[in-house]
């Protein structure tokens, strides 16, 4: 080894060293032009996008759900409600024992296993800085207990929220209906970024038809967050609006009556107001409880509610469609009158039944041994089945389908909420199209008594008769009363909307009819003679029914008793009172119920005596002076509205109003009302 | 030599190269201020690191004292030494992260691959001196012999950071030696010729889906991958002027993974933009450069490939650590030199600006 360094050349090494090293530095220069070239890459020419990653990393979009709208009755009286509940949370990173501190709450409030089961679990899923709930909806006083208590229990704390509650839930279940979690087809449905913090959206009635002025419109904060989510402070913050409170024309009250009246029955009750088409009623029964379904009903008693061949569930005011029966009658001596197809004074000779000339077919009429010589009055009053046989044969189910149909009947009412059916008005024209048949003479002659395909929803009958009692006034039946937005001072109407003025040729035959329907109660030998009472305030005009049921689905399912029980006649009313001055139209419909006369009119009687109650004498024939020289007036003029009972706040609210609907949201719940009937058009 | 100040004469007297002790100062100083920040304002954890900065410069005063002579000739006992040291770690090592790294002392734990990266250069600077320059193939190939044994058993801890440092560390020695640019093309070629076919037949699906990963972290988001995206983010975001001291988003909402150690610069760029980072970098290259004159200046063989390795392996740390951030190259532990928090890696480059320190201020008793 000294040998060798011993021929060291030290000029050539130094040469090699210095030649190496200007190589280093060249290659220094390298790298670091490198690195400065991808630095120069990643904050010049990708600042922007690198600047929006960092934002997206530490920013993030909190939502805030706005509070649902209130829903009032007529009288200001809360129908749903939003009550505080209170969730017990524990935040494992403040706590040094969960278990010992389970074990200390467990001494004070109840605390099942179950729920420690469900919090150990969740224990394991979410971040230790978020409130893990162990017990739900705790009592008044378990948060008292637990808040006396909460110094020394580091990490526990006491959440509240708001729950969607219904004072009347069982009354007002088909009616207001309910709010329940948000399900997955809803999701594709409601507008996204409103919902981004909502769990609850309106399944039923006014829950769901006005789910757009209920919700309001979602808030939002900007939080900064760390890399573990936690919030460290608010950037910004825009407040949620608060949905729209909703006053409803219904009465809480006369609903409870018609509910009490109802008890062990099924079947529906719609009253409306027939001066301005405002619903004061609306009871569909059996009902069910409609807090049950707010936060997640058990399927058990889902199950249980679903299955029971009373079908709670179903809202008969909507959907049941039930043949009318003798509650036409009415409709079709005005027909008869107003068409001059019979005279006032026109009378036939009732034998008990009727017969299509040439045909051996007997018509039967309830009185096996007939009425006798019957007039108009007498076989309304009377319900003389064979009168209207021959009316309607004179009339013809063309006269008769679009003379009912003015009435509403076999169409959509309008009504504010989803999912009326449109009930049947048969005509030749129908039954070519869904049946491809002809039209055959005697299925005229049953239509006359409200039998065969006439079909109608308790509602469509309230609403004709209102159109009966007002004199041709037809008004979309209306669930909301006003729409109090919380940034206003008073609430703003909904106005009354008229659909259709019915041509009256003479006022004298209305009357004549409205003569012969109080005579039903107040006659003698009327059919709800039993509503008369001698210190009557009011007259009540009316019409009983006794529906024969056709047909009974072929389920094998039903038990004997069951079968049998089904089979018996629905048991119909319709009625309007007081008469000079009409205030409440009534339709009941008793499922099953037997004699109109003494199961479904008592029950209308009451609803109506609770309504009319709160008006006093001058009230009730306030009107009967104006109306009489109306009446008096030119057969073909129109009649002005001229039974005002608007309260001077509503006058008040309404010039608010026509803003008002035409807004979005408004429109949106128009819009939704208009695509459900489309939809069900479509279908059936 | 004689236009020195009297002051520089001291400095020099006392062994120390005033020019690299300002311009080491200064990016200290950098560090100091940024780890502030990094480390989340924490006072103990800066007390903690002037601890090991005062260590570390008195190893570098104190090394600076020896002579470039004295140092070769303890070279091969400090090499036998630091491998004997590698073993034991790998039998009786302390296991840490998964890495077993560390001898327990008793006292305080000793981290003989620290030690390796000076100790390996000086080995192949002391085999090399000692032959012919340029060497024949025949040393050469002895010295990558030499070198191997290390760069494996330190691999095999693993620390893969730690074994590319010392061997290009020693790679550097014998570059500056002179090997042929020949024999330098015909190790690239023998080193592509031997993974091209492992890489196409011999490894499995999952083995090669590791490496790539490795390559190429952002294929994997979540794991590895998750580090760079958000280093990149930092970088990226910091701009041409930075978003202000101490006013970092992605370090400071923790975002950044070890903000305090390797993916220090990333805060860095971050807080002080494009503009801070190449104030950084021309520090680092006037210590380079400087370290390059150095050598250039040295005495003796052995001294000017030990003053070449220490500097161009300076080179490498810079690199390595802000390619790794900055997701040019994969991630391997390599904090970023003298600003990075942590202990041992400081004492040794300080060790080896010791080095490079004596070998400038000794010479005038070589020339002797």
């Amino acid at each position: 080894m000294a040998a060798k360094q011993l021929i060291k050349d030290h000029f050539i090494e130094l040469r090699i060293f210095q030649h190496r090293s200007i190589v280093a530095i060249v290659f220094t220069i390298v790298l670091f032009g490198i690195l400065a070239a991808r630095l120069f890459y990643l904050q010049i020419t990708n600042h922007d996008h690198f600047t929006t990653l960092s934002q997206n990393n530490r920013v993030s979009v909190q939502a805030i759900p706005p509070t649902r709208g209130l829903i009032y009755d007529r009288n200001g009286i809360i129908l749903a409600e939003n009550l505080p509940s209170y969730t017990l949370q524990i935040i494992p990173e403040q706590t040094k024992d969960i278990d010992n501190l389970i074990e200390e709450l467990a001494t004070l409030i109840e605390i099942r296993d179950v729920d420690i089961k469900k919090f150990k679990k969740e224990v394991k899923r979410k971040r230790r800085f978020e409130g893990i709930p162990l017990r739900f909806r705790l009592t008044d006083k378990e948060v008292a207990i637990i808040s006396v208590n909460l110094h020394h229990l580091p990490g526990v704390e006491i959440q509240a929220q708001l729950t969607r509650y219904y004072p009347y839930g069982r009354e007002t279940s088909h009616v207001v209906g309910y709010v329940g979690r948000i399900n997955e087809k809803e999701l594709k449905t409601l507008p996204v970024t409103n919902y981004s913090g909502t769990n609850h959206t309106g399944k039923l009635g006014i829950e769901k038809s006005y789910e757009a002025l209920l919700h309001g419109q979602v808030g939002y904060q900007k939080v900064e967050t760390n890399v573990r989510g936690r919030v460290l402070r608010v950037l910004e913050r825009s407040n949620p609006t608060p949905g729209d409170d909703l006053y409803l024309n219904l009465d809480i009250n006369l609903q409870k009556v018609a509910a009490e009246a109802f008890e062990g029955k099924r079947g529906a009750l719609v009253a409306i107001d027939p001066q301005n088409g405002h619903i004061l009623a609306m009871l569909s029964m059996p009902d069910y409880n409609a807090n049950l379904f707010v936060n997640g009903i058990d399927s058990k008693t889902y199950k249980a509610l679903n299955t029971s061949w009373e079908r709670p569930l179903y809202n008969r005011t909507l959907l049941g469609s039930y043949p009318p029966g003798s509650t036409t009658k009415p409709f079709f001596a005005l027909a008869g009158l107003e068409l001059n197809v019979i005279a006032p004074d026109h009378e036939i000779f009732c034998p008990g039944y009727y017969q299509l000339k040439g045909k051996s077919h007997k018509y039967r009429d309830w009185k096996k041994w007939g009425h006798g010589k019957t007039d108009i009055t007498k076989s309304i009053v009377e319900s003389c089945d064979v009168f209207y046989y021959d009316l309607a044969f004179q009339l013809g189910i063309d006269h008769m389908h679009e003379f009912m149909s003015n009435f509403g009947f076999g169409q959509h009412s309008g009504i504010d909420i989803l999912g009326e059916r449109s009930g049947l008005m048969p005509s030749r024209e129908w039954k070519k199209r869904v049946h491809n048949q002809v039209w055959f003479p005697g299925e005229t002659v049953i239509a006359g008594i409200g039998q065969g395909y006439v079909l109608v929803t308790p509602l469509q009958l309230a609403l004709a008769t209102a159109t009966l009692a007002n004199g041709g006034k037809l008004y979309q039946p209306q669930l909301v009363h006003s729409i109090k937005r919380k940034s206003d001072p008073i609430p703003r109407l909904v106005t009354p909307q008229l659909v259709r003025e019915i041509k009256v040729n003479r006022p004298s035959n209305w009357k004549k009819v409205y003569h012969a329907m109080t005579e039903v109660i107040h006659g003698r030998r009327g059919t709800a003679r039993r509503l008369n009472k001698p210190d009557m305030r009011y007259k009540i005009a009316g019409k009983t029914s006794t529906a024969q049921v056709f047909t009974v689905a072929q389920d094998a399912s039903y038990k004997e008793e069951e079968l049998e029980e089904r089979l018996k006649d629905h048991a119909l009313f319709m009625a309007f009172a007081p008469v000079d001055n009409p205030r409440i139209t009534i339709a009941v419909v008793v499922e099953n119920g037997g004699h109109g006369g003494s199961v479904a009119a008592p029950i209308a009687g009451k609803v109506i005596e609770a309504y009319l109650s709160q008006f006093n004498d001058e009230e009730l024939k306030a009107a009967q002076k104006k109306q009489k020289p109306s009446a008096k007036k030119k057969p073909s003029a129109h009649k002005k509205p001229i039974r005002n009972k608007a309260k001077p706040s509503i006058q008040q609210t309404h010039n608010n109003t026509a803003l008002f609907l035409n807004g979005p949201e408004y429109q949106r719940h128009k819009n939704l009302i208009q695509a459900h009937r489309v939809k069900e058009n479509a279908h059936g | 030599m004689a236009s020195r100040s009297s002051q520089q004469g001291l400095f020099f007297r006392m062994h120390i190269d005033l020019t690299l002790l300002l311009a080491l100062l200064a990016l200290i100083a950098a560090g100091q201020v940024i780890l502030y920040s990094a480390g989340g304002e924490n006072i103990a954890l800066m007390q903690r690191q002037w601890i090991r900065l005062g260590v570390a410069f008195a190893v570098m005063l104190a090394i600076a004292q020896i002579s470039p002579d004295t140092m070769r000739r303890w070279s091969p006992v400090l090499f036998i030494f630091g491998t004997i040291m590698l073993i034991a770690v790998l039998l009786v090592g302390t296991k840490a992260l998964g890495a077993r790294r560390w001898l327990d002392l008793g006292l305080f734990r000793f981290q003989p691959s620290e030690m390796m990266k000076l100790a390996v250069p000086m080995m192949i600077a002391w085999f090399l001196s000692a032959g012919n320059i340029p060497p024949s193939n025949r040393r050469i190939f002895a010295a990558l012999a030499i070198l191997i044994v290390p760069v494996l058993l330190i691999a095999k801890q693993p620390d893969l950071g730690t074994s590319l440092l010392v061997s290009s560390a020693g790679l550097f020695v014998i570059f500056m030696s002179g090997v042929s640019w020949r024999l330098i093309l015909g190790f690239v070629i023998a080193v592509i010729s031997f993974t091209m076919p492992m890489w196409l037949f011999l490894m499995r699906d999952y083995q090669r889906q590791r490496v790539l990963t490795m390559l190429n972290p952002e294929s994997d988001p979540l794991d590895s991958g998750y580090h760079i995206i958000q280093s990149k983010i930092a970088i990226g975001s910091g701009g041409s002027f930075g978003k202000g001291w101490l006013n970092g988003t992605q370090s400071h909402l923790e975002f950044l993974p070890e903000h305090h150690t390797d993916f220090i610069f990333s805060v860095f760029a971050e807080e002080f933009g494009f503009s801070g980072v190449l104030i950084l970098l021309a520090l680092y290259m006037f210590i380079i450069f400087r370290g390059i004159y150095i050598t250039t200046q040295a005495h003796g063989t052995y001294a000017r490939l030990l003053g070449a390795s220490v500097v161009l392996t300076f080179l490498i740390y810079i690199f390595v650590n802000i390619g790794m951030v900055s997701g040019i190259l994969p991630v391997v532990g390599v904090p970023l030199p003298l600003v990075s928090y942590g202990g041992t890696s400081i004492v040794t480059l300080m060790a080896g600006f010791g080095i490079l320190m004596a070998i400038h201020t000794h010479r005038k008793l070589l020339a002797h």
